[in-house]
């Protein structure tokens, strides 16, 4: 073997690394879908809107079979899967590939930044048959800025036959409710389920505390004791092994409660008919409960509206589409919100015709809904809600200390409130 | 190598331009595309976010407020960013040498084999082309899931183990155990395919001559004439796993949500930058300190490890 033949090699083998990695980088990345379906030929205008991925059967076919009932555009549908809906939504919305209109919650920083289209001469007409809640929740200065399409109370699901087993009965504090998990934990079942993040919960805790997001001088609210008490509480919980963890399925899907996986699960109304498929009437549901005396049952009302993007193209066709779709067409409404999951119309007109919620299990969510929900502040946007996730985090699962880790969100959320309101 | 050296003696004078003409042709047909990509893909997007780095750009891609250093100044004090950095090195410091030795130890092992070989190094390579957030997500629910009957959770009850939680909780950090096995069933195959290009590269003469010379087989051939004669693939194998691992962001990504921990730096610029502040100039200081990082490591690592030099100059 010759000395000169030697760094030829190395090179060369380098570079053959290099190509070999190249393609096969190459490789690992085919089979990307862009989730864009071949556009119609229908004529005139052409919009596009976002949804995030429904988890019930037949949702999205439902969504793409009222666009195509739709005839003054050619509405494509973008079903956004995975669990970032915001981020992709708040990237797109940069770009010319933007929606015309997309679903989300009402915050504020997309009504001052000019990315959502006033809709108040939609609405106006209808105003009075909208659940006041969901109207106030979309009004900045007195201009309503998006159509609500469900209300979806999220509360506490549990299996009535685990708890007579146990010998508990429905907890009426936070306490009461780490001590029942305790009670219903067995070496095949967990006490209790409240998602794999529990993310879902703090604005729940946050209420039940007997506090809120925001002050009505958009002001924070929520650093109080009996917020850092329930932070300190959910940490015992979350280390006593009476809560589950890291299951297949997280908070919004009915399958750890079906499964058998927990007694006790947070979740939305839309998945009580899975719910009531699989367990019958094994099946019943409670509001988060009070955290300090102080504070109240609670029921996070949360919810999905349609937003017109004031940037997009096609602005005044893409109203027409939202005000034909979510304010004309009742039929589809009602269909949306009744024939997947349970959600509750935010028209009244609909939500007192809805037979399926008259009764049993439904009519208890409605009525949960009624008396213990807690509907979105406009004011507390994405950059809040990620603050306080952070606490969660950085508080429960990973045992830092909640007074100094609101310390450091109040920092975060004070930037954000300066920038919005000065 | 004698064959290389042979053929430089060629060309003939005869029509020499010609022959350069068309040489010049083909060399820009076969690069050209490449090159075009290259541009296009990788060139452009370094440059425009250079670029970006010294403006104010939240909510935009051409921005307009010069500000100088100042995103770069953001970036270095960012407590977040710069424990991104120290993650990257706990996970560089795990997954480098463990992806090495078992590439380095599949390719042993298959070398070995005297039959089926070209069924394991298949089965073996397959994994590569698995997508590495397909992998990520069967590894958090099948395999790592928190329930009694995730496959972890089953054979640690064999024992008599309680249930863990895998990824929820950081303490202990059992999340890593996930991450860099997911990643090292991904990759060593790949590598693996190198070392075994190298390994049947290695002359047969020398072996003879060692065992002439009263090596016994075994570790000792391996720690004196093997190791030795893979230094150049082992060299470049560790270099591109280095880069690999700055670049890891699928896994972690699925892996871990909605936490604060465990985020490497291009998780942590793609929050900074895409998240719901959506700060292209600070999320593009970051990512230019990181590629000089990169840049900065990688000549260290040449310097050190002598790569791309001859074996005979040292």
């Amino acid at each position: 073997m010759p000395d000169s033949g030697n760094s030829s090699w190395d090179r060369r083998s380098a570079l053959r690394a290099a190509l070999g990695l190249a393609a096969a980088g190459g490789l690992a990345a085919c089979g990307g879908n862009n989730g864009r379906g071949g556009g119609g030929s229908g004529s005139g205008t052409s919009l596009v809107q976002y949804f995030h991925a429904y988890g019930e059967a037949g949702t999205e076919q439902a969504i793409k079979r009222y666009a195509k009932a739709y005839e003054d555009a050619n509405v494509s549908t973008q079903w956004i899967t995975g669990s970032n809906f915001e981020s992709k939504l708040f990237a797109s919305l940069l770009t010319d590939k933007a929606p015309d209109v997309f679903e989300f919650h009402p915050q504020i920083q997309l009504v001052k930044s000019g990315q959502v289209a006033d809709l108040t001469e939609l609405i106006d007409p209808v105003k009075d048959d909208f659940n006041p809640a969901d109207i106030q929740s979309h009004t900045v200065d007195g201009k309503i800025y998006g159509v609500r399409m469900i209300d979806d109370p999220q509360f506490f699901f549990y299996r009535k036959s685990l708890f007579d087993k146990a010998g508990v009965g429905i907890p009426r504090t936070l306490d009461e409710l780490v001590a029942a998990a305790a009670e219903l934990t067995t070496d095949k079942v967990k006490g209790i389920y409240l998602g794999n993040t529990l993310h879902s919960i703090v604005n729940p805790l946050i209420w039940a505390s007997g506090a809120e997001t925001l002050d009505e001088n958009n002001e924070i609210a929520y650093h109080t004791d009996g917020v850092v008490g329930g932070f300190r509480t959910l940490r015992t919980l979350f280390t006593s092994g009476d809560l589950l963890l890291d299951a297949p399925t997280d908070f919004w899907d009915p399958s750890a409660l079906n499964q058998g996986l927990t007694a006790i699960q947070w979740c939305g109304m839309w998945a009580m008919p899975q719910m009531q498929q699989a367990l019958g009437d094994d099946l019943g549901i409670f509001p988060f409960p009070k955290v300090t005396d102080a504070g109240r049952q609670t029921v996070y009302n949360g919810g999905w509206s349609m937003f017109v993007n004031a940037k997009g193209k096609n602005v005044e066709a893409a109203k027409e589409y939202v005000k034909w779709l979510w304010i004309d067409r009742k039929e589809y409404q009602e269909d949306w919100a009744l024939s997947y999951g349970f959600h509750i119309p935010p028209r009244t007109s609909l939500a007192e015709s809805a037979d399926k919620l008259k009764s049993g299990l439904p009519a208890e969510g409605v009525r949960l809904f009624n008396e213990f929900g807690h509907f979105d502040n406009i004011g507390w946007t994405q950059a809040m809600i990620t603050a306080l996730e952070d606490v969660l985090a950085n508080c429960v699962r990973k045992g830092g200390d909640p007074e100094a880790e609101l310390g450091k969100a109040d920092g975060k959320v004070n930037r954000e409130l300066d920038k919005l309101f000065g | 190598m004698p064959t290389t050296t042979t053929r430089q003696v060629s060309a003939p004078a005869r029509s020499r331009r010609g022959l350069r003409a068309r040489s010049t042709l083909a060399f820009w047909l076969f690069t050209g595309p490449f090159l075009i990509g290259l541009l296009i893909f990788v060139y452009v997007p370094i440059l425009w976010s250079a670029w970006l780095s010294f403006f104010e750009a939240r909510f935009t891609v051409t921005p307009s407020d010069f500000v100088g250093f100042e995103n770069y100044r953001t970036m270095l004090t960012d407590e977040d960013f710069m424990g991104s950095l120290v993650t990257f090195t706990v996970f560089a410091v795990i997954i480098v040498p463990t992806t090495w030795a078992l590439s380095l130890a599949l390719a042993l092992a298959v070398n070995r084999l005297r039959f089926m070989r070209a069924f394991f190094r298949s089965v073996f390579f397959l994994p590569t082309a698995v997508s590495y957030v397909a992998a990520s997500l069967i590894w958090k629910m099948s395999i790592f899931n928190g329930v009694r009957f995730g496959l972890a959770n089953t054979v640690l009850g064999w024992f008599g183990a309680d249930g863990t939680a895998w990824l929820a909780s950081p303490d202990p950090p059992w999340y890593w155990l996930v991450i860099v096995t997911v990643r090292l069933w991904l990759q060593a195959g790949f590598y693996m395919i190198l070392f075994l290009a190298a390994l049947q590269n290695i002359p047969p003469e020398l072996y003879e001559a060692a065992a002439i010379d009263g090596a016994r087989p075994g570790w000792q051939t391996f720690r004196y004439i093997t190791l030795p004669q893979l230094r150049a693939t082992s060299t470049a194998v560790i270099l591109l796993l280095l880069v690999a691992a700055y670049q890891a962001f699928d896994e972690f990504f699925n892996l871990l949500s909605k936490t604060t921990w465990g985020r490497p730096p291009l998780v942590e610029l793609y929050y900074k930058a895409l998240g719901e502040n959506q700060d292209y100039g600070a999320g593009s200081a970051g990512a230019l300190i990181l590629t000089l990082l990169i840049c900065l490591v990688t000549l260290l690592q040449g310097r050190i490890m002598g790569f791309g030099r001859a074996e005979g100059s040292k």
